[in-house]
C-alpha cells in the first residue's frame, strides 16, 4: 500500500507539472500573436510591443518559462491584466462557492441515486426497473446546461418557486440554500443516472454471494440484509468513479455558474475569457485542474486502500 | 425476496445477427429511429427550413409560435424553427469531424504506444495522462483565450478530450496482442511492424475503439453546443443548436419558445444516439456491458 501509495502520489505531482508546462506551452503551440488577440485587430504595434514588454513575451522562452514557473510556485499565480489584483486572491474568493456547488451536485447523486439504484436491483426484470434503469440512461445523457437552462425556465421563471440569479444574501443562510437548490440540481442529474446504474450493478453482484445468502438462511429480514450487509459493499465502487466525476462536475458547474448568474470559479474564468484576461483564466485553469487532480488521486488511494487487487495495477 | 438474484449473467442469444439483436430492443429501435430522423434533418435542413435561417425581420421579432413560425422567432425577427433545422447539420458535422479525427489520432498513438519502444510509450501515455488532468470545459476556456472562438476551436477541444481516451484502449489491447502468438508467427516470417500493426493489430482493436466512439458522439454535440451557447463556438449568424439557446437565454423572462426550441433537438439527440449507442455495444458484444 505505501509503494503504491508513494507512486501514485508521485505520478500525480509529475501530472500537474504536465499541465503546467501545457498551459505556459499553449501561448506558443497555438498559432497566432496572443497580443493580437488580447488587443484585437485596431491595436497598431507600439500597443502590441508594449502589451509584450508587460506580459514578458519579449524574452526568450526559457526565460519566461522560468518566469511563469515561479509565478506558479510563489504562490500568486501572477497578476490580473485589469484589476493589478493577485490573481490567486482573485481564485480564491470564488473557489469555495463551486466547491459547494460541486458538493451539493454529489449531494443530490447521493440522496437520489444510491436509493434508485438500490430499489431497481431489489426489484430486478419488473417494469419499474425498466423505468428506472431508462431514466437513468436519459439523465446521464442530457447536457448538464440544457437541464440547468430548463429549471431556471421551470422553477424560477414560469413558477417562480427558486430564485433565479446569484448565490443569495451573505450571512443568510435559508436564502443561500434556496439558490443553490436548482443549479446543485442541474450538474448532479447526470450523477443521480450514474450512481443509480452503477449501484443497482454492484448491488445484484453482492446479493448473489455466499454471505447473503448464509445472512439469508439465518433468516434475517430483506431490509437489515440489504441495508446492513449488502449496502456497505455496493456503494464501493461508487467512491472510484466520484473522483473522476469531480470533474466532469466541475464542467457542469461552470454552466450552472453562467446560467444562474453564480459567483465561483466557472463564472470568473469565463468573465476572465470574454475580457481575454490570460492570468486569470490560465490562474483559474491550474487551480481547478490541480483540484481535480487531486481529488483523482484521493479516489484512488481510497480504491486501492479498499481493494487490494487495484494496487497491483499500477 | 421479490426477484431471483441467482441468474444475473447476461444470457447471449447464440443466434441472430447483431442488426436482429439491436431491433430487438425497443430502446435500440428508439434511438435508431430518433437518429435517422436528425441525420434526415440534418441532410435535408434546406427543404425543411421554411426560411432563411439567417434571414433578419425586425418588425416580426420575438413573436410567439404560429402557423408561419412553428417556434416563434428571435431578437432579429429569425425564424427559430428554421434556425434549428439548419443547427442540426452543424451539430453533427462537427460531431462527425471531430470523432473521426479522435479516432485516428487517438488510435494511430496508442498503436505506437502499445508496439513501440518503452521509453516511446511512457512519453505517450504521459501526454495523454496531462491532457486528461484538465477539465474539458476549462481547457476549451484556456484554448478559446488564446486562439479565438472558432468552429476549428470546438474540434481541438473535442479531440483533446477524446483521443486520450481512444488512445488507451488501443495501447492496452495493442501491448496484450503483442505477446499473441499469431503476432509472433507473424514476425517470425519476417513481416514488418508496419505490417502487424496494419493487418493483424487494428483489426483486433478496431471494435471496441468504434463502439466507444459512437458512444461520444452525443458527447460531442454536446461540447459543441455548450461552447457554442456560452458564445465559443459557432461564429453568428451561424445557425447552431448553443447559439439559439443563448439568444434564448437573453429573454428568457418574456419568450420561453426559443429556450425550449434550442434544447429539444438537443434533448432529442443526445437521447437518440445515447440509447442507440448502448443498443449497439449490448447487440455487438454483450461483455462490455456495464450493468447485467
Amino acid at each position: 500500500m505505501l509503494l503504491y501509495s508513494a507512486r501514485r502520489i508521485g505520478l500525480a505531482l509529475v501530472i500537474i507539472l504536465c499541465a503546467v508546462a501545457l498551459l505556459f506551452g499553449m501561448i506558443y503551440l497555438v498559432p497566432g500573436d496572443p497580443a493580437s488577440v488580447a488587443l484585437g485587430p485596431l491595436a497598431t504595434p507600439e500597443i502590441k510591443a508594449a502589451f509584450r514588454a508587460r506580459m514578458g513575451l519579449d524574452k526568450p522562452i526559457a526565460i519566461q518559462f522560468v518566469t511563469f514557473l515561479s509565478i506558479v510556485f510563489s504562490g500568486d499565480l501572477g497578476i490580473d491584466v485589469f484589476s493589478n489584483r493577485k490573481v490567486s486572491e482573485i481564485v480564491l474568493e470564488a473557489l469555495p462557492y463551486t466547491i459547494v456547488l460541486t458538493a451539493s451536485g454529489i449531494g443530490w447523486a447521493i440522496v437520489l441515486g444510491i436509493p434508485l439504484g438500490c430499489w431497481s436491483a431489489l426489484h430486478r426484470g419488473t417494469w419499474l426497473d425498466r423505468v428506472s434503469g431508462i431514466f437513468a440512461v436519459a439523465a446521464i445523457a442530457v447536457p448538464s446546461f440544457v437541464v440547468a437552462l430548463y429549471a431556471l425556465l421551470v422553477f424560477a421563471v414560469a413558477l417562480n418557486w427558486l430564485p433565479a440569479i446569484g448565490a443569495g444574501e451573505p450571512g443568510h443562510l435559508g436564502d443561500q440554500l434556496a439558490h443553490l437548490v436548482l443549479p446543485s440540481f442541474a450538474i448532479g442529474l447526470g450523477w443521480v443516472g450514474y450512481l443509480a446504474r452503477l449501484v443497482r450493478a454492484s448491488m445484484l453482484e453482492v446479493l448473489g454471494e455466499n454471505h447473503i445468502r448464509t445472512a439469508r438462511a439465518f433468516g434475517l429480514s430483506e431490509r437489515r440484509i440489504v441495508l446492513r450487509y449488502a449496502l456497505k459493499l455496493a456503494v464501493l465502487p461508487t467512491v472510484a468513479v466520484l473522483g473522476i466525476g469531480i470533474g466532469h462536475l466541475l464542467s457542469g458547474a461552470v454552466f450552472a455558474e453562467i446560467v444562474f448568474a453564480r459567483p465561483g470559479a466557472g463564472k470568473l474564468v469565463y468573465d476572465a475569457v470574454v475580457t481575454r484576461n490570460y492570468p486569470v483564466v490560465s490562474g483559474t485553469v491550474l487551480v481547478t485542474t490541480t483540484l481535480f487532480a487531486l481529488c483523482t488521486l484521493a479516489a484512488d488511494l481510497i480504491a486501492a486502500w479498499l481493494d487490494p487487487r487495484v494496487r497491483a495495477s499500477l | 425476496m421479490s426477484a431471483p438474484v441467482f441468474d444475473h449473467i447476461p444470457i447471449v442469444a447464440a443466434r441472430g445477427s447483431t442488426w436482429r439483436r439491436l431491433l430487438a430492443d425497443p430502446l435500440g429501435r428508439f434511438g435508431l429511429a430518433l437518429v435517422f430522423a436528425i441525420v434526415l434533418t440534418a441532410v435535408l435542413a434546406d427543404w425543411i427550413a421554411p426560411y432563411n435561417p439567417t434571414r433578419i425581420a425586425i418588425p416580426e421579432k420575438l413573436s410567439g409560435p404560429s402557423l408561419s413560425h412553428f417556434f416563434g422567432t428571435d431578437q432579429l425577427g429569425r425564424d427559430v424553427f428554421s434556425r434549428v433545422v439548419v443547427g442540426t447539420r452543424i451539430a453533427l458535422e462537427v460531431a462527425l469531424v471531430a470523432v473521426t479525427l479522435s479516432v485516428i489520432i487517438g488510435g494511430v498513438l496508442g498503436l505506437v504506444a502499445g508496439y513501440g519502444p518503452r521509453g516511446l510509450d511512457n512519453a505517450i501515455v504521459l501526454v495523454f495522462d496531462t491532457v486528461r488532468s484538465f477539465p474539458t470545459i476549462m481547457f476549451a476556456l484556456a484554448l478559446v483565450t488564446l486562439i479565438g472562438p472558432s468552429l476549428q476551436t470546438v474540434i481541438v477541444v473535442i479531440v483533446a478530450s477524446f483521443a486520450p481516451g481512444y488512445g488507451r484502449l488501443v495501447r492496452t489491447q495493442t501491448l496484450s496482442l503483442k505477446q499473441a502468438e499469431f503476432v509472433f508467427a507473424e514476425r517470425a516470417l519476417g513481416a514488418g511492424a508496419a505490417r502487424i500493426l496494419a493487418v493483424h493489430i487494428l483489426p483486433n482493436v478496431i471494435g471496441p475503439l468504434l463502439i466507444l466512439a459512437s458512444m461520444d458522439v452525443p458527447v460531442a454535440i454536446t461540447i459543441e453546443a455548450g461552447l457554442s451557447f456560452l458564445g465559443f463556438g459557432v461564429r453568428p449568424p451561424t445557425p447552431s443548436w448553443g447559439t439559439v439557446l443563448n439568444d434564448g437565454y437573453a429573454f428568457i423572462g418574456n419568450t420561453p419558445w426559443i429556450i425550449l426550441a434550442g434544447g429539444l433537438p438537443l434533448v432529442l439527440s443526445t437521447l437518440g444516439f445515447t440509447f442507440l449507442g448502448e443498443a449497439l455495444r449490448d447487440a455487438i458484444d454483450p461483455r462490455l456491458r456495464k450493468d447485467p
